[in-house]
């Protein structure tokens, strides 16, 4: 699964974080493994035993540590080289990293064993063409403003660190429905209280009328 | 957060209510003041502003504030403890409208909390009904589906894996999202099973499976998706078994990268456990391999051969032609790291194939990308082996000088560890590598000095033909003085000082040896390794001496030696060396004492040179190198002083033995060889029946303190003779325990072997104390470490012994000495010991990390067994063993009597048959040992299995 995707300035700033069930490595928890059972996959007990304990999530101080850490990795390399890195050390055995290095911005994807090197590269591709056409010419700029919009593309695209879409047209889609359906829902009784607010959300209304 | 001026307390203002920040806004505030303390600043504002704003009864206030809330949280880290997202999210939850509604679940989703993840399970209620298909009536089905989209969301994200029984009392409510075959209901699915199997498995596993066979190819690939993230590795892929056939029909079926992919990753986990299935999914497998056009699934299908289908060859042979081409990607740096990282996943069953892609692998070694790098460098090393370890290592040292220091070291590290494994059983010709390991300490940007100094020693210690060209590797050191300002090269100048001192009967030129010793520069060197140096010095100059009084003697010459200039040089120049580059010392004397080392001239001159260089050294203030001067100043002082008698009193003949006397004594101070000691031979003595450590320890309690002060000793010198690389400490070593040394002369350097047990309990209780699990253990792990051995054996002078060859020496070596070794005396519990003997020679002997020294100690059958005992001896009863190597045979006489009498006959014979000159014998004997090998091992082609 994809562990986390992550979108870092050249300033180390991040612009998006996204953790999907990651776990700090732990020598300790990792050598406690249910012993293996060869019984069959209806014995529902058995089937229970098997999977590892559940996720403790990284405590949110951790994050700043992991972007810089993966930041430092990142500004080693550099540019025209494989976009792979293992990342054994700081995100747990087995995690590869792929990355694309565009204007002012990385982008990220940290992944495990289950992930596909190369597919996982076509999948930071789509995911920054979705960018781009959502944002038309994406800027670090884009990024920064559009905290939900982000959020929003990123979850069309991936699912508790599951792909589950891979086309940038469907994505598109997806999202700009998602904006037709909020704007149907604000219509009846938003007041914007901030003037800055407002004005932008006339802009927005008024880019968005061809569409509706 | 308090430091703005609204603050929580007072009511919010109506100004502040109306005019509230939106996310914009903040982010805008936060760009405008760059800095980390202007951010630092806007954002604790921001905070204390939504504090306030959280708690508004207002929806749109609340949520803007909760989405500013989010955004510091998620990507300024700001402290969120006093701010918990949960609760104003869990309310928003429910808001009607949609924007509120998304931003809550964001909220949740993002926040990982623990404040944050006790409070979700109040949302249980609302993603319930998010979840279930009864829409409001107002909202369309478009708005129902997003709903739910979020709920899943939620469900999946590591908050709510993290949130107590969320997924437990919602895995119903994916059931039917399951049967629709939603993409999103599957992931998410996945992630409610992985959280919390035991609740999940029974009501999601078999409508997840079923999706598997979905004819919406959207279904089954979130399907295989799932299945391939649920059997990942820490999680057994067994009872993913019964999916086989749904799988096998999507590999044959689906038109999906993404699915296939997914599908081939599963069996590459569940071939190993059902071995029917490889064969089954061989042949679409290999015809994905020809006929897929996408890189990533090329890839995937090779690996999955190389990891999961090794047993067919054909398969295999296409992967690596696939791989191949990915390694000649020249454009695309990623297809060439993926190639290597494949032809890595080889077995070594086609190690031949890696060969044949040498020549990329090694070009890509001067690739820019780091990873592609590291990735050949781990390549080639994986295909080193005893036939083309020069070629390699040569090539890699050659690389050395190209590369960044970084990598230069990487590269210098791994040569290092691949000749060093296993003690060298890599390495055939130690002449190479004492050169090579003398060439890499050159290399620019060498920062290995520790390990190249460690081998060096352990080199030298272990394998005694090499010693003459160690001892010119060294040379070559020392006389540089360039290295003396590398900071990273003191361990091996260290370790090189101490050769030319420990093997100093092989030098060519020892009066360039004392002059590179003591050439001014040392004065740069960390006192540690300058107390080495001037001990080197010592060793030198006694030989030096013991030498020239034994030519002397020999030629019956007049013996009206002074230590004059005027004496004349009667011997043969025997060795014209060139001149070294340094020494402002050289005086006119110079080039003449350089024709011969051992004439006058020369050893006045070393002695002058020493007196003017390690004099001053006198008064220094760090005593390692203070006693070290005071030590060899003194034993030049006592020379001089004899022959300052002699030359005022030439009629006393008296003179000339006292000096030939002195020198013999110092000299048979430093003649006694070093050698390596195993770190587990004292836990190899196994607990016998009946003996009850705890009471004797308290019996023994005496005899114990009596003999107080030599564990120390021993224990002192024990790990460092192991390492062998800790030089400072070889005068402890040398002059300390002087019975140690004798016995380890007489046992060819080989302690505690497999006959250790023997009397050991008697006679010293305490080293038995920490046995009775550990030594299990490292007796088991001594096991592996035998079965590895054999396979892992090479011929070459490294002596690991194949547990073999060492069965039968201690078969031998026990019918052999049985009869001699005065059975009838054997008590009872010698009797229990020799069983557990036989039981465990095998793994001590496997694991000893003697080398040559250890074969021969094998070999000689007499000696293997048994010489350990007097080791104990040492260890136990002998006050006198930390004097002087000097007194070692009084001590020896000493041995004897404190022995109790019936292992006193026995320790004799042993000691007897165990001498120096079987050493030597030894020494051929395992040459030709080492030429049979091949044919005692059956197993040798195995061998590479472990070793690639």
């Amino acid at each position: 699964m994809i562990q986390v995707v992550m979108v870092i300035s050249t300033q180390v700033k991040p612009r998006l974080l996204k953790f999907y069930s990651f776990q700090v490595p732990n020598p300790l928890l990792s050598s406690i493994q249910a012993p293996p059972s060869p019984l069959s996959f209806f014995n529902t007990q058995q089937v229970l035993g098997q999977f590892p304990h559940p996720d403790q999530p990284l405590a949110p101080e951790k994050h700043q540590d992991l972007v810089r850490s993966v930041f430092q990795l990142l500004s080693a390399r550099p540019n025209s080289v494989s976009s792979f890195v293992k990342v054994d050390s700081v995100f747990g055995p087995g995690t590869k990293m792929v990355y694309k290095h565009l204007a002012t911005l990385y982008f990220v994807f940290i992944f495990d064993s289950s992930e596909n090197e190369l597919a996982m590269l076509d999948l930071l591709q789509v995911f920054v063409e979705t960018l781009d056409r959502c944002f038309k010419n994406v800027c670090e700029l884009d990024d920064v403003c559009n905290f939900n919009k982000l959020h929003t593309i990123l979850d069309e695209m991936i699912l508790g660190g599951q792909v589950i879409e891979t086309s940038s047209e469907q994505i598109v889609k997806s999202v700009e429905e998602i904006e037709r359906l909020e704007k149907q829902s604000s219509t009846t009784s938003f007041i914007p209280k901030s003037i800055t607010e407002r004005f932008t959300r006339k802009l927005s209304l008024i880019s968005l009328t061809p569409n509706i | 957060m308090a430091s703005t001026p609204a603050a929580p307390a007072v009511a919010p203002s109506l100004v502040d209510t109306l005019f509230q920040r939106s996310l914009n806004d903040l982010i805008k505030s936060l760009r405008a003041d760059a800095s980390a303390a202007g951010e630092a600043a806007a954002v604790a504002r921001a905070l204390s502003e939504i504090h306030r704003e959280i708690r508004a009864p207002d929806a749109a206030t609340k949520s803007v504030a909760l989405q500013k809330l989010t955004y510091l949280s998620s990507l300024h880290f700001a402290p969120v403890a006093s701010h918990p997202l949960a609760f104003p999210a869990i309310e928003l939850l429910a808001s009607p409208h949609l924007p509120h509604k998304r931003l809550a679940y964001l909220a949740a989703s993002l926040s990982l909390h623990p404040a944050s993840l006790s409070l979700l399970p109040l949302a249980t209620h609302q993603l319930h009904k998010d979840l279930s298909p009864s829409p409001s009536p107002s909202a369309g089905a478009a708005h129902q589906r997003h709903v739910s989209a979020l709920a899943l969301q939620l469900l999946a994200s590591p908050a709510a894996a993290a949130a107590p029984d969320l997924p437990v009392h919602l895995a119903h409510d994916l059931v039917p999202h399951l049967a629709r075959g939603s993409p999103r209901a599957i992931a998410a699915a996945a992630r409610v099973i992985a959280a919390s199997p035991s609740a999940a498995v029974p009501v999601l596993f078999k409508p997840l499976a079923a999706c598997l066979a979905s004819p919406d190819p959207r279904a089954s690939t979130a399907a295989a998706a799932a299945f391939c993230d649920l059997s990942a590795p820490p999680a057994d892929a067994t009872p993913f078994l019964p999916l086989a056939p749904d799988l096998y029909n999507l590999l044959t079926t689906s038109r999906s990268n993404w699915a296939l992919i997914k599908v081939l990753k599963v069996f590459a986990r569940l071939a190993p456990l059902e071995p029917r299935l490889a064969a089954r999914i061989v042949d679409p497998v290999c015809q994905l391999l020809t006929r897929s056009g996408a890189m990533s699934l090329t890839f995937e299908c090779i690996r999955t051969v190389l990891t999961a289908l090794p047993a067919h060859d054909a398969a295999v042979r296409l992967a690596i032609g696939k791989a191949k081409e990915f390694i000649a990607a020249d454009d695309d740096p990623n297809l060439r790291y993926l190639g290597l990282l494949a032809v890595g996943m080889l077995g070594p069953a086609y190690a031949s194939t890696v060969h044949d892609c040498q020549d990329a692998i090694a070009k890509s070694l001067g690739d820019a990308d780091t990873n592609i790098r590291q990735e050949a460098l781990h390549l080639i090393m994986g295909m080193v082996n005893e036939n083309n370890v020069m070629d390699i290592a040569g090539m890699l040292i050659g690389h050395v000088a190209k590369s960044d220091p970084e990598f230069a070291n990487d590269i210098l590290g791994a040569v290092l560890a691949a000749c060093g494994h296993n003690v060298y059983e890599m390495v055939v010709d130690f002449d190479w590598y004492v050169s090579l390991l003398a060439d890499m300490a050159r290399t620019l940007h060498c920062a290995q000095g520790d390990e190249i100094g460690r081998q060096l020693v352990d080199v030298g210690l272990r394998v005694q033909d090499t010693r003459p060209e160690l001892v010119r590797s060294a040379r070559t050191l020392l006389i540089d003085p360039a290295l003396l300002g590398n900071h990273f090269l003191f361990p091996v100048l260290s370790a090189a000082a101490w050769v030319s001192g420990e093997y100093v009967d092989l030098t060519k030129d020892p009066v360039e040896l004392v002059e590179a010793l003591l050439q001014p520069r040392t004065g740069l060197l960390p006192i540690s390794v300058r107390a080495v140096y001037i001990h080197a010095v010592f060793k030198v100059i006694t030989w030096c001496f013991s030498v020239y009084v034994g030519r002397l003697g020999d030629s019956g010459m007049a013996m009206d030696v002074t230590f004059d200039r005027s004496a004349a040089d009667q011997t043969v120049s025997l060795d014209s060396n060139v001149a070294l580059g340094s020494g402002e010392e050289q005086g006119i004397g110079a080039s003449t004492v350089r024709k011969d080392p051992f004439s006058h001239e020369s050893i006045l001159y070393m002695i002058d040179l020493i007196q003017t260089t390690v004099g001053p050294l006198i008064n220094c203030n760090e005593v390692e190198v203070q006693d070290r001067a005071h030590n060899l100043i003194g034993f030049v002082h006592l020379v001089r002083e004899i022959q300052e008698l002699n030359k005022t009193k030439v009629a006393d003949g008296d003179k000339p033995s006292r000096l030939e006397e002195l020198v013999k004594t110092m000299r048979t101070v430093f003649c006694q060889e070093l050698g390596p000691v195993s770190v587990n031979a004292q836990m190899k003595v196994a607990l016998p029946d009946g003996l009850i450590l705890n009471e004797n320890l308290v019996e023994l309690a005496g005899m114990v303190s009596e003999d107080d002060s030599t564990p120390s000793t021993s224990i002192f010198f024990y790990p460092c003779s192991r390492h062998s690389v800790d030089t400072r400490d070889e005068p402890a070593v040398s002059i300390g325990s002087s019975s140690l040394s004798e016995h380890r002369k007489r046992h060819g350097l080989f302690y505690l072997q497999t006959g250790k047990t023997e009397d050991e309990p008697n006679d010293y209780p305490q080293a038995n104390d920490s046995l009775p699990s550990s030594s299990n253990n490292s007796v088991n792990d001594d096991k592996l470490k035998t079965a590895e051995l054999v396979f892992g054996r090479k011929k070459s002078t490294a002596t690991k012994s194949r547990p073999k060859v060492v069965k039968l020496d201690t078969e031998d070596f026990l019918s052999s000495m049985m009869p001699s070794a005065n059975v009838p005396k054997e008590d009872p519990l010698s009797g229990a010991l020799r069983d557990v003997l036989l039981g465990s020679d095998a793994k001590a002997l496997s694991s000893q990390r003697t080398s040559d020294i250890n074969l021969e100690g094998m070999l000689n059958k007499t000696s293997s067994n048994e010489s350990s005992t007097p080791r104990i001896e040492n260890l136990g009863s002998h006050p006198a063993s930390h004097s002087s190597r000097t007194s070692k045979q009084q001590n020896h006489d000493k041995e004897k009597g404190a022995n109790p009498a019936e292992s006193d006959g026995k320790e004799q014979r042993k000691h007897r048959s165990s001498g120096r000159s079987g050493h030597r014998q030894g020494k051929h004997k395992h040459r030709e040992k080492s030429s049979t090998q091949p044919d005692t091992v059956p197993q040798a082609p195995v061998i590479q299995d472990f070793l690639l």
